[in-house]
């Protein structure tokens, strides 16, 4: 149930939730928990919230390893 | 963070060694249902150096949910005009007069909600609906259900209240360290839940590590990072180091998610709370504040405690804290399956039951078949 995925801000609604970019989906999160994330941010995305903002060169860092590990795979 | 272009072999080859200059067993324990899935999913524990364990701790919501708690949430779906809002998990937990699901079965209102604040706006959307949020879960979602209380209020609503049974992870692995229900777990190290730790920060877990002097790795959840986590431990108990050491930085800070603690701070408190299998945890859980006491259904439907009666049988008490393993139990795979589960370990998508029915049936078919040609051998 801690189930959280990182999402990539790519809009805002007028209500002022984030519209984020999940695996091509739109959908909309709340914003309550991150009131620092901007738009192009990535954040982590648990039950429709965005709960952190996530920093991004380290993110980066972690996912290179893992593309790097299924390719060798 | 982990050294890049480090394939998971590396990291496999780094716990062997360690594995095998610690020279005994060694159990570690992650809590976390996430963490609990990628390993099974992945074939990590048949990866893993024999003298160590992985066991599956307490990190699964609804399976450590007491069952005296769900069947009040259960009971509250039966009240006249009452709409049960909750997550996918709680629907078919069973509880002593079925599961939400047969409520609904049977005529009663209960939504599965996807966000916390589907329920709140719900509750607008029909003012003549009593909503009750039926919410579980540890720190990576109870800022959601403070936030859902926090938006009821802002909207002045009167028919929005939450039947929450939030628990405290440092808590539980207090208590895995101390006891469980008597019961010394035997756990040298612990991988820590990424996502809760988002919210609780690192620093929340200096305290165990030096009451305890027991390592504690943050770590994300990929098979390949779960088992840099794993050596991490070991190279800790190695060398009798007890520190925290986070793997998964991009997320987890050492204050954590100061804005969410804080939604989590103004509508909560800590309580002695329950746990199945075990009772009464002190401090390891979550009650709504006197202030907003309006938004307590306990409260507002004067609901009585339930005493836990757990199911005949079932040990998913002992499970959770890796006290038992799921083939241990007499119902497993036969009178309790994902299809028709008797416990919340067999119900929820990440319960420990479950993930050995899922994935460890084979292995455990085939250990059983060797263990009775060798008992039949002369």
């Amino acid at each position: 149930m801690c189930l959280a995925v990182p999402a990539k801000i790519v809009d805002r609604e007028p209500s002022g939730d984030a519209v984020v970019d999940l695996h091509g989906n739109r959908v909309s999160v709340s914003t309550v928990m991150t009131p620092e994330a901007q738009m192009g941010d990535w954040v982590l995305i648990h039950a429709g919230f965005a709960i952190q903002r996530l920093d991004e060169r380290e993110a980066k860092e972690t996912w290179d390893v893992l593309r790097d590990l299924r390719t060798v795979g | 963070m982990i050294s890049p272009n480090r394939p998971i072999g590396a990291a496999l080859e780094r716990l062997h060694a360690a594995a095998q200059r610690v020279g005994r067993e060694v159990k570690l324990m992650e809590v976390c249902g996430t963490h609990t899935m990628s390993a099974f999913r992945s074939g990590l524990h048949a990866l893993v150096p024999e003298n160590v364990t992985l066991l599956s701790g307490p990190g699964c919501p609804v399976c450590v949910t007491a069952q005296g708690d769900i069947d009040r949430m259960i009971g509250i779906a039966g009240v006249d005009g009452v709409t049960v809002c909750t997550y996918g998990d709680m629907m078919r937990v069973p509880g002593r007069m079925g599961s939400l699901e047969s409520a609904r079965c049977h005529g009663a209102r209960v939504e599965v909600i996807y966000s916390a604040l589907d329920a709140v706006r719900l509750a607008e959307r029909e003012p003549e609906s009593r909503v009750v949020l039926a919410a579980v879960g540890f720190e990576t979602t109870t800022p959601a259900t403070a936030a859902a209380v926090l938006e009821a209020e802002r909207l002045g609503l009167d028919n929005f209240s939450v039947m929450a049974s939030h628990k405290l992870v440092v808590p539980a692995i207090n208590a895995l360290l101390e006891n469980w229900g008597g019961e010394p777990t035997g756990v040298e190290g612990f991988l820590c839940p990424g996502h809760a730790s988002v919210i609780i920060g690192g620093d929340a877990y200096k305290p165990v590590i030096e009451k305890y002097g027991v390592p504690c790795v943050i770590g994300g959840f990929e098979p390949e990072l779960m088992a840099e986590g794993m050596a991490a431990l070991v190279e800790q108990i190695e060398s009798g180091e007890a520190r925290l050491e986070n793997l998964y930085p991009e997320a987890v800070t050492d204050a954590g998610n100061t804005v969410a603690r804080a939604l989590i701070d103004r509508v909560f408190e800590v309580a002695d709370v329950r746990w199945r299998g075990v009772g009464v945890i002190p401090a390891s859980g979550l009650a709504v504040r006197e202030s907003y006491a309006k938004y307590d259904a306990a409260r507002v439907y004067e609901l009585e405690e339930i005493e836990d009666r757990e199911p005949a049988g079932c040990v998913c008490g002992q499970v959770i804290a890796g006290l038992a393993k799921p083939d241990e139990c007499r119902l497993f795979g036969t009178a309790c399956t994902p299809v028709r589960p008797i416990g919340p370990c067999m119900v929820s998508g990440e319960g420990t039951c479950q993930a050995w029915f899922k994935y460890q049936r084979p292995a455990i078919a085939r250990r059983k078949r060797v263990g009775e040609e060798r008992a039949a051998t002369p």
